[in-house]
Formats: structure tokens, sequence, C-alpha cells
């Protein structure tokens, strides 16, 4: 007798809709674009625009206080966003003294998922590099200019998958210090 | 369920991307559902297969269109199909009142020439589950008032 699917496979069938059609999109931008930098250049744009709006379904679910240092927000992003969204909790490390550079280190990526290896002629493909848009634009919306790029990926090789965010400092820091 | 907003969003920006890149290049409209309709094929036929991997034999044809409608639909978009009919020869058509795709687009007629963008997914998503349930099928849409929709699946003789 066919039983219909549970609360929790539900879930996990919801996710996988988003994994494959991510693996389609990549898939078809490789058909579209010859080169890998212009492929992960459209990857970083489109997670870009889904960045800016996701942030806003973000702060309405999750109905955060505000952060009051980049530590806190890295650790936001990691403990709750990627939770909420992908199911995975991200270790943060940082990275400089300064105190506004962070990792981001994946041990198990949703994304790739479904991916056993890049194909030999798309060795520089990002695959994930839509994560890095997202990133870089849901951050924006909060006024925080941040850059966002892979620093290891375990699909080319590396033994895990490394997300580095260098917050970048805004010039009106230090204009309004009463 | 917050995976819902990815995907929604993910789509949304697969459609203005594909449409955007084919502005700046060829300037050829028609290919961007192609593309579309031929990734929701591909999705599709992944989904089908993890889904039914634990459900009994369907019985028939329209065994399969009833689970297309309910238990597919319900796990994809959270609703069940609101109606089913069928001239019980091959060709089916599923109406929803609510499609979660056009929701956010508008609430009426505004659009209207917009709405097949953001339909090809779906149609290629139905074509593809189908197709690995061993059916050949072509599937449209159709669209009179947002966010209603039809999706009308012909049935090939393989």
């Amino acid at each position: 007798m066919s039983r219909p699917p549970g609360r929790k496979e539900t879930h996990k069938i919801s996710r996988e809709l988003f994994v494959l059609t991510y693996g389609a999109l990549v898939a078809q931008l490789c058909k579209d674009y010859e080169k890998d930098e212009d492929v992960n250049t459209c990857l970083d744009r489109m997670g870009y625009g889904i960045g800016i709006r996701l942030i806003d379904d973000f702060l309405a679910r999750s109905a955060v206080k505000r952060c009051r240092s980049y530590s806190e927000t890295a650790d936001m992003i990691a403990q709750v966003a990627f939770k909420m969204y992908l199911g995975v909790t991200p270790t943060v490390s940082c990275n400089s003294a300064a105190g506004n550079e962070f990792s981001l280190i994946l041990d198990k990526n949703p994304l790739v998922e479904f991916v056993e290896e890049l194909p030999a002629e798309r060795a520089s493909l990002c695959y994930c590099n839509l994560l890095c848009g997202v990133i870089r634009g849901a951050l924006e919306m909060v006024r925080l200019a941040a850059e966002v790029t892979f620093l290891q990926d375990k699909l080319k090789g590396d033994a895990v998958t490394e997300i580095g965010i260098t917050f970048l400092r805004k010039a009106e820091d230090r204009k309004h210090k009463r | 369920m917050a995976d819902e907003a990815l995907f929604l969003l993910l789509h949304n920006e697969m459609v203005a991307g594909l449409y955007r890149a084919a502005e700046q290049g060829e300037g050829e409209n028609g290919r961007c559902t192609t593309k579309l309709e031929s990734m929701g094929f591909r999705v599709g036929q992944g989904l089908i297969e993890r889904f039914t991997k634990d459900t009994a034999r369907f019985k028939d044809e329209l065994d399969i269109m009833k689970f297309i409608c309910k238990d597919f639909w319900t796990t994809v978009f959270k609703k069940q199909i609101d109606n089913l009919r069928t001239n019980h020869q091959g060709i089916y058509v599923l109406q929803d009142n609510k499609f979660r795709l056009l929701t956010q687009i508008s609430a009426g007629k505004q659009y209207l020439e917009h709405a097949p963008k953001y339909l090809a997914f779906t149609c290629g998503l139905i074509r593809g589950g189908l197709w690995n349930l061993g059916i050949k099928s072509i599937v449209t849409a159709e669209v009179s008032s947002m966010p209603a929709c039809k999706f009308q699946v012909m049935i090939q003789k393989m």
C-alpha cells in the first residue's frame, strides 16, 4: 500500500528540489558559457539577486536582534541562516587580527549532494558560487559591505569547503561619533 | 518551511537571468522557454525517482495522474491540484487556482504576458516526472487570470 510521505520526508524532498534545480541550472549555464569565469560570474550575480530578497525572509522568520559586531554577524550567518535554509551549520573561525575576516567551514555541503566530481574541462568552476552571491547580497541589504569567496572547495580536491567573508569598512563609520 | 522561499527565489532568478542573457545575446525568447522546460524536465526526472522509491506500483495512467495531483504537487508546491479533468482518452487538465510561482507576481490580469515564463519550468517538471514513470507526454500551460493556471497533459502513445 502506498503511504503518503511523512513530514520529515516532505522536508527532505523540498530540499532535494532546490538542490536538483540548482544542478540543472549549473548544467545549463555550462552549456551556454564556455569559460568557467563566466559561469562563476553568472552564478554570483544570480546569488546576489537571491540574497537581497532572502534577507527579508530571513529577518521575518528568525526575528533576530541586531548584531553588534562582525563576529556576531558571522555566527548568525552560520548558526541561524545556514541552519534554516540548508540544514547545516558550518563552523566559524576568525582569520585576521583586525576581526573582519572570517571563514565558514562546511563539512557537509547539501548543494553538492548529487555531484560526484567536476568534469575535467571545468576544473575552475565554482559550483556553489551562488552561495557567495547570496551572502554578499544579504549583507549588503543590512548595510554591511563584504567580499565573499570560496577559499577551499571539496569538489576541487581540498579537504573541506571553506567560504571566506571579508567585511569591508564603511566610510561613514567614524563620521557620527558623538 | 524555509525551503520554499529558496526555491521560489532561485526559480525567479533563473527566469530573469535567462531572459536577461537572451536580450543581450541572440534576442530569441523562444529558446529561453525551451531551456527552462528542459531544466524542469531533468529536475522532474530526478525528483520523481526519489519520491516514488517506497510507493507501491501504480495501477494505471489515471492513478499516476492522481499521484501527481495530490502527493507530488503537495510536496513541491505545498498544496494539491484543485481540479483534475480528463477525457479518458489521454488528455488531462490540471487546474491550480493559486499557483505558488505566480502568487507573488499579480492577482489578476496585470503582467499576464509574462506569466508563461514562470510556467515553463513546471511544465518540464511534470513532463520529466511522467517520463520516468513510463509516460511520454506533452505538457502545456495556460493562464487567464493569475494566480490560477491550467496545465494540459497530452499523453503520447509510445
